[in-house]
């Protein structure tokens, strides 16, 4: 399981946008280098990220390897209810890689 | 063995050969621009693109390539009606120009994505924003990139 961090407040009052920040343990090997033998490396990347709240989608991204490593995405969103944010992270080779957040809305 | 003014005849013959000449410098220039316009059509499906609305922050200088902090602001109300749908991000000088598509809808409250590229050598980065009424909206930045990304040596 790869190491993830998300940012998201606590709590937050109803109706304030609010960031979310995130970062994935991950080298994002392009594809395009090669080994002092000459070989390519072959590309190992996170292709996909979602972010749901309370079961709902509010955040997708594709990522393409001009990505750096260990990829940072923040994005914002209106904290419409107490519940939780699911993170996840699919890639290359079968990576997988998910976590949640509580927040508390007042 | 040749002496050095008959290698340089020969270097000259080859330099000026066109056939020769191609081959050694294909137009990567040329390919990389088609390659970012593709990106570009793939994304708008042909509609126009105009100028404005779309805020793209990246530091004008670069220092390393490897990671380039770079943030999409669009101006955009971000209601039900009048919202960014999605948002692109593209270099023009890299191997393959996309850097990343968000979607996003009128939940996100503020039209703002953050992340880091890797930028491989001094051109223009385009940001391209859709929004729920069909138009598109883009912001170019040039910057100059002192060490490319994509440069560094492999794993040993």
């Amino acid at each position: 399981m790869a190491r993830v961090i998300v940012n998201v407040p606590a709590s937050a009052k109803r109706g304030e946008v609010i960031e979310i920040r995130t970062l994935a343990g991950h080298d994002m090997e392009t594809g395009f280098r090669r080994t002092q033998t000459g070989e390519l490396v072959p590309r190992d990347i996170i292709t996909k990220f979602t972010c749901t709240y309370n079961g709902e989608e509010i955040f997708r991204a594709d990522l393409h390897p001009a990505i750096a490593a260990n990829p940072l995405i923040a994005f914002t969103t209106i904290a419409t209810e107490s519940g939780t944010l699911e993170f996840h992270w699919t890639g290359d080779h079968g990576f997988a890689a998910s976590q949640t957040a509580a927040i508390t809305v007042v | 063995m040749k002496t050095r003014r008959e290698f340089l005849l020969l270097a000259c013959a080859a330099a000026a050969s066109p056939a020769v000449h191609a081959q050694l410098t294909p137009n990567i220039v040329a390919l990389r621009k088609a390659a970012l316009e593709g990106a570009v059509r793939k994304v708008t499906g042909g509609a126009q693109l105009r100028p404005g609305r779309v805020k793209l922050d990246l530091p004008p200088l670069i220092e390393n390539g490897n990671s380039v902090p770079l943030t999409v602001t669009v101006q955009s109300p971000m209601t039900a009606a009048d919202h960014v749908k999605a948002i692109h991000a593209s270099t023009e000088k890299n191997p393959q120009p996309n850097i990343i598509s968000a979607w996003l809808g009128p939940r996100a409250g503020r039209a703002s994505v953050t992340t880091r590229a890797r930028i491989a050598d001094t051109g223009t980065v385009t940001a391209i924003a859709q929004l729920s009424d069909g138009s598109f909206w883009s912001d170019r930045v040039d910057v100059v990139v002192t060490l490319s990304a994509c440069l560094e040596d492999g794993p040993t």
